[in-house]
């Protein structure tokens, strides 16, 4: 034992090793390989010189050569995590179909949550399994495997797109009769999401009336065995009742399935369902002014804070992207844009597919109100700031600059696109 | 241009904060969509208890707006009489089918009740004709048909033309409804319909066996993060939403940023 060794500590260090939430805690928890001990004797640490063999067992090297290569020990955990366990089911004792609403066509969280909750009716009891069908007006959703779905019925015609409440009904009820689902759930979302299922339910119960079975659920945010939770009207009761055939179901119904994976097998129908006549014919989306649409309804948000000099670009720019424009608390304090433009916990909390702040550094209650949008793009001129940290994709400059190039831009293509009109 | 003959299905509501009787707030507004429409061709109907004050307020609205149809001289509202815990599809469904009104319109969901919005579907199922939910705003109207803007998420608009007859549920993206006056109000003729006895008030069987109760808070979803270290999960856990893995271009001129941010909104498909 040599005892002219000093062992040093080192305070920070240990401090941030003993704090978990430290940014850098990760770096210096990180075992060490080797390291002289307390009496001047070289330690090892083995869990960091083994790697994971071809074998997927851990292996020890005494070599002194480092090993690599192989995947570490904590991503071959990761990716086991990750695994789901395949689940295939050749003959099911009955049928749970499940008709998701797939807004821009791909799943929603809330059709989601109502697989989630197909799968819990399918699979309640042990002795007969059922198998989750959805049914879907769209060609391509491919994460039907994963949301859930044993079975995948896809009808694709040209007569289900758009608004075609009509065939789609005539459709349904061709699954109804051909394979007689024990339940059917279909999303009860806001506005036109629950219009399909509420025909459904309408139409299967005048085929077996008087039937308490037939008679819909609507709103139902809960079910727990053979009764179901609805909300009523006015959103002040709860009716506890026997769960129906046909159930509309709120969103957070039920918990998304994350432990399977399931077939999605795609099955055809025997019988073609008998073409409707159309009696309600749609003409296709409206261009809708993005002023005008409430703050907390818009899709597309351009918003400005104190970093913005040039509010008349700011208005031409949002004008020419088709944004609603939206303001941060000091903007609308200083008086350059109305109140009702407030994005923030004390303005509108708002709920846009895509946010550009443009000079807001991104208070605590304004991240608040961007909670829940999907894209957010920041330009700032500060790259420290929170707002940055927050965003999907950060631009680091001067605001007004920038607005006014893509400005520019959208006008010299509008242009272009005006001048090929003609020609 | 004669206006089209327009019933409006109205119901009692309830304040969301007060829980006051009153008008519901989608009917209100379907009967503001009407007397826009039709002024003088808008008759009321209700089935319920005749006693109920608050179907007063939708007559209170039966006042002249500058620049809007006439709406005559006093409301006329139609009231079948009938317990509260009765069936009211088969008596609506006959009164439309002898009043002869081309156009109904209704808001979404009642407010008090049951409130599964059931009742215009089960309606137009039984009298055989259309039905549009959603409705935003009423472009035209003629005998035949009607043109009609129909509210989408997200503040969006689809135009849809309709052959009538026609049941139309009324969004909350419609017009809000015009202030209700004490003086309309009082004027207002309601006519209270006895049921024949051909129609048969049918006592709702089943929902006698359902439970009502107040209002649960409904759980808050939590964040479950699986697997992972304790490090991860505590930090998934502590974390406030977002954050992290953003995209940071800096030191761009601002020709090369504004190029930057359009091809990034072309990819997310926000700008064609």
């Amino acid at each position: 034992m040599s005892s002219g060794i000093i062992v040093r500590r080192d305070p920070r260090a240990e401090r941030i090793r003993r704090n978990r939430l430290h940014p850098r805690h990760h770096e210096f928890c990180q075992p060490a390989a080797r390291w002289m001990g307390p009496n001047g004797v070289m330690r090892r640490n083995p869990h960091t010189v083994a790697a994971i063999g071809p074998n997927g067992l851990r292996r020890l090297d005494r070599s002194g050569a480092t090993v690599t290569g192989g995947p570490s020990l904590r991503s071959v955990n990761d990716e086991s995590h990750e695994q789901r366990r395949q689940v295939t089911l050749e003959s099911p004792d009955f049928l749970v179909a499940v008709v998701p609403e797939c807004p821009e066509g791909r799943l929603s969280s809330h059709d989601r949550d109502l697989f989630g909750l197909a799968r819990q009716l399918a699979d309640r009891d042990p002795a007969s399994s059922g198998a989750v069908v959805a049914i879907t007006f769209d060609h391509n959703a491919p994460e039907l495997a994963d949301a859930g779905a044993d079975r995948w019925l896809a009808l694709d015609d040209d007569s289900y797109a758009g608004y075609s409440p009509e065939t789609r009904l005539t459709a349904l009820e061709t699954v109804a009769r051909s394979w007689s689902p024990r339940h059917w759930l279909l999303p009860d979302g806001p506005a036109v999401g629950s219009d399909l299922g509420r025909r459904l339910a309408v139409r299967l119960a005048g085929l077996q009336p008087g039937s308490e079975e037939a008679r819909a659920a609507a709103r139902v945010w809960q079910v727990d065995g053979d009764h179901c939770i609805c909300r009523g009207g006015g959103e002040h009761r709860d009716i506890h009742r026997p769960l129906p055939q046909v159930v509309l179901a709120l969103a957070e119904c039920a918990e998304p399935v994350s432990e399977t994976r399931h077939e999605a097998r795609p099955i055809t129908l025997d019988t073609a369902p008998v073409p409707s006549i159309r009696r309600v014919t749609d003409h296709g989306r409206v261009a809708v002014d993005p002023s005008c649409i409430a703050l907390d309804q818009a899709p597309f948000i351009l918003a400005g804070g104190r970093g913005i000099g040039d509010w008349p670009g700011f208005h031409e720019t949002a004008r020419l992207l088709g944004a609603a424009e939206g303001a941060s608390r000091v903007a609308v304090d200083d008086g350059y844009m109305p109140r009702a433009r407030q994005v923030g916990a004390t303005g509108t909390f708002v709920t846009a597919g895509c946010y550009i702040a443009v000079g807001i550094s991104g208070a605590v209650q304004h991240l608040q109100g961007i909670e829940h949008c999907q894209r957010v793009v920041a330009i700032n001129s500060d790259p420290g700031c929170d707002m940055v940290r927050r965003a999907d994709l950060a631009l680091i400059g001067n605001g007004d600059a920038i607005l006014a190039a893509v400005a520019a831009r959208l006008e010299a293509r509008q242009h272009e696109e005006y001048r090929h009109d003609v020609a | 241009m004669t206006s089209p003959e327009v019933r409006v299905l109205v119901s009692s509501g309830r304040h969301p904060v007060s829980g006051r009787s009153g008008a519901a707030r989608e009917d209100a507004r379907a009967v503001e969509m009407a007397l826009a429409l039709a002024g003088e061709g808008v008759t009321l109907l209700h089935a319920g208890d005749p006693a109920d004050a608050s179907l007063r307020y939708y007559l209170g609205m039966f006042h002249e707006v500058p620049g809007l149809p006439s709406v005559g001289r006093v409301g006329r509202l139609d009231l079948l009489s009938m317990p509260a815990e009765s069936d009211a599809t088969s008596l609506l469904a006959e009164q439309l089918r002898h009043a002869g009104a081309s156009l109904v319109l209704t808001g979404m969901r009642s407010e008090i009740g049951e409130g599964s919005g059931l009742l215009p579907y089960l309606l137009a199922e039984r009298l055989g004709w259309n039905l549009v939910a959603g409705v935003a705003a009423i472009e035209h109207c003629d005998s035949e048909s009607a043109t009609i803007l129909q509210a989408l998420p997200q503040g969006q608009r689809r135009r849809l033309s309709v052959r009538l007859p026609c049941i139309a549920t009324v969004d909350r993206a419609a017009p809000a409804p015009r202030q209700s006056a004490h003086g309309p109000a009082r004027r207002g003729q309601i006519r209270v319909i006895e049921p024949q006895e051909s129609a048969g008030v049918a006592l709702d069987e089943p929902r006698g066996q359902w439970r009502f109760e107040p209002a649960r808070v409904r759980p808050k979803r939590l964040k479950v993060v699986k697997g992972g270290s304790a490090r991860e999960r505590m930090r998934a856990a502590a974390s406030t939403g977002g954050g992290g893995g953003g995209r940071v271009l800096s030191d761009l001129d601002p020709e090369a940023a504004a190029d930057e941010l359009i091809r990034y909104l072309e990819s997310e498909r926000v700008l064609q």
